[in-house]
């Protein structure tokens, strides 16, 4: 049965080009880029080279940029690293960060951890198109703010949050408070110019462009006061020890070089079949309602609330005809949590228990959409005629 | 009471489904498709919020004189497990002419989860609710033909007086996951509001995740 990978937030198939550029330096590249012979000095070489391709795309200095082993990684650095600088001084309990409710959980679950650290954490809401609310933000960042983290587009319902005009907020507000962004989702579509953005450390991963997965990076910009949260050897200039994954960074800049190349032609292709998608789906099948506004949203993300349907149940009729898709419901994965995204748009429960997320990618054709029109509309239909729930909308 | 199939991988987070699951889940037995007609059925019971991520309902219909379980449908809102659990309930007391009903209610979710192959362990509770809907029923039933004395009443014990709260109520916080006394309080949303509670709170916990996931 073919495949119908409609999937790519969670994370993509790898390029060619990417895995042909690895396989050849896993094959050639074997020494330890911290020894000092020739061997060593090689895969050396070649990180600084994958460092100021990047660097040129992100408009920063190679030095800028630390490698880790994951978005979810980057996003701890930045927030634990950040404002655990703070913990030996005597303002230490005043120290703030500002966050907000549709935050992945590699940033919510290690600012909870700095809440029980004793720092003050706030969550801002959004409104029910899924936009930070810039005015509470402003109101709220004080001279203790040290720290703001917003995700640039959201990994649910791939809202686009306005980062520039949110960097140019802050620093009106507070020059010293710190701006991070996650851009693990935005990495593929939108502007990584650092300059541009205005923000103070950004978080990218490989997983989601192309690339390989257990590699990510984040930007720090020079002068940024942050502390490691792993310790050893001292590599990337002590904030993350560790022997570098030198075929993995390889692999990542080789990713990040081509998905900024072709990113313009492939949002307005994306774009095209995403807009026919849900309108096929709002019209074909009653009771659905789309999560997160259709403005300012990222081109490939698509998220849909099935009423009286639960998205678990959905998820798995589709895998039966080859279409992998992913929940945001109470039933995803690991998490039985119903999504705190589609609550956090003032939604009920009973829309986060049946949301589907369709996410397109570089593979995806209307062939491929017209097949799930096709399915859809039954298993949802065979779903409800065994739900006994009938929510009014 | 672990998907064994799981263990065996090596797979830490034990999150794939039996194929008897599966086979539930794809085809789920006794399905209540049409409304029913007045009178088919003895008694119905429901319990779940969608809000909470599942609701079942079950109707049944029972032989009076022998008190076997002639007939039983249901529909369900909910994830693979929640399916595929009431409907392997459904087949368990219809099949070999029908249990009795006395012997029904001593269906623990831990014998549809032995008949399923196994659950991830995070899923368990779903498969909790069938047997609570169908008590519902039961009672329903009871109340249908004046037996008021035998309608079962649930023998929850208060632990935390200040709060409320039950071993039922901890119960079902373990079947949904937690572990400690920390992921308790976080799903039952509450602190603790009587400290000398904490002791039986905390041995609770033990004896629910050792009798669950022991």
């Amino acid at each position: 049965m073919k495949q119908i990978y409609l999937d790519y937030a969670s994370t993509t198939l790898i390029d060619k080009t990417v895995a042909k550029a690895m396989t050849v330096c896993q094959a050639k590249i074997y020494g330890n880029p911290g020894s000092l012979h020739q061997v060593g000095q090689l895969a050396k070489k070649e990180i600084l080279k994958a460092r100021t391709k990047i660097a040129k795309i992100l408009n920063c200095k190679p030095e800028e940029i630390i490698f880790t082993g994951s978005g979810t990684e980057s996003d701890n650095l930045a927030i634990l690293g950040v404002m655990r600088t703070n913990r030996l001084s005597p303002a230490c309990r005043q120290a703030g960060m500002i966050t907000t409710d549709i935050e992945h959980h590699a940033i919510l679950n290690p600012a909870e951890q700095l809440g029980k650290e004793g720092y003050k954490i706030l969550k801002i809401g959004v409104n029910k198109d899924g936009f930070v609310d810039l005015e509470e933000l402003k109101k709220n960042i004080s001279s203790e703010t040290v720290l703001v983290s917003i995700i640039y587009a959201n990994n649910e319902i791939g809202t686009i949050q306005p980062i520039k005009e949110i960097a140019k907020m802050i620093k009106e507000k507070n020059p010293k408070t710190l701006f991070h962004t996650d851009a693990c989702q935005a990495t593929g579509y939108l502007d990584l110019n650092v300059q541009n953005l205005g923000v103070d450390l950004m978080t990218i991963n490989a997983g989601k462009i192309y690339g390989p997965k257990g590699v990510g990076l984040l930007y720090v910009k020079a002068g940024t006061k942050i502390e490691p949260i792993i310790f050893g050897g001292g590599q990337e200039r002590g904030l993350r020890s560790g022997t570098e994954n030198v075929a993995g960074i390889i692999g990542l800049a080789t990713a990040l070089e081509l998905v900024q190349k072709n990113h313009k032609k492939e949002s307005l292709r994306e774009i095209k079949l995403r807009d026919y998608f849900i309108k096929q789906i709002l019209q074909k099948i009653p009771k659905t309602v789309l999560n997160g506004s259709l403005e300012n949203r990222l081109p490939n993300n698509i998220n849909i609330s099935f009423l009286d349907v639960e998205g678990e149940a959905m998820l798995l009729w589709l895998d039966k005809y080859g279409i992998c898709v992913s929940t945001g419901s109470a039933c995803d994965s690991l998490n039985l949590d119903p999504s705190h995204v589609i609550l956090a748009l003032g939604k009920p429960y009973e829309y986060a228990n049946g949301a589907l997320r369709f996410t397109l990618g570089r593979s995806t054709t209307k062939k491929d959409l017209d097949y799930v029109l096709k399915v859809l509309p039954k298993i949802v239909a065979d779903l409800r005629k065994i739900s006994p729930v009938r929510v009014k909308i | 009471m672990i998907n064994k199939k799981n263990k065996k991988t090596g797979d830490v987070e034990n999150w794939v489904y039996s194929d008897k699951v599966r086979e539930h889940f794809f085809s789920p037995k006794n399905l209540m498709l049409k409304d029913p007609k007045k009178e088919e059925f003895s008694a119905e019971g429901q319990v779940g919020s969608p809000a909470c991520g599942d609701v079942m309902k079950i109707w049944i219909k029972i032989d009076k004189k022998n008190e076997r379980i002639k007939k039983l449908k249901w529909r369900t809102f909910g994830c693979a497990s929640a399916i595929a659990s009431t409907s392997m309930f459904s087949v368990m007391v219809t099949e070999k002419g029908g249990m009795k009903l006395q012997d029904a209610l001593k269906i623990k979710p831990q014998d549809i989860m032995k008949r399923l192959h196994g659950l991830p362990a995070r899923k368990v509770h779903c498969s909790v609710l069938c047997d609570k809907a169908f008590r519902q029923a039961v009672n329903n039933y009871f109340r249908n033909t004046k037996q008021y004395s035998r309608i079962i009443v649930d023998g929850a014990k208060i632990v935390d007086k200040n709060l409320n709260i039950t071993d039922k109520d901890i119960e079902s916080a373990v079947l949904d996951g937690a572990k400690t006394l920390q992921d308790v309080q976080a799903k039952l949303k509450v602190g603790v509001g009587d400290p000398s509670a904490i002791p039986e709170i905390e041995q609770l916990i033990r004896f629910y995740n050792e009798k669950y996931y022991g």
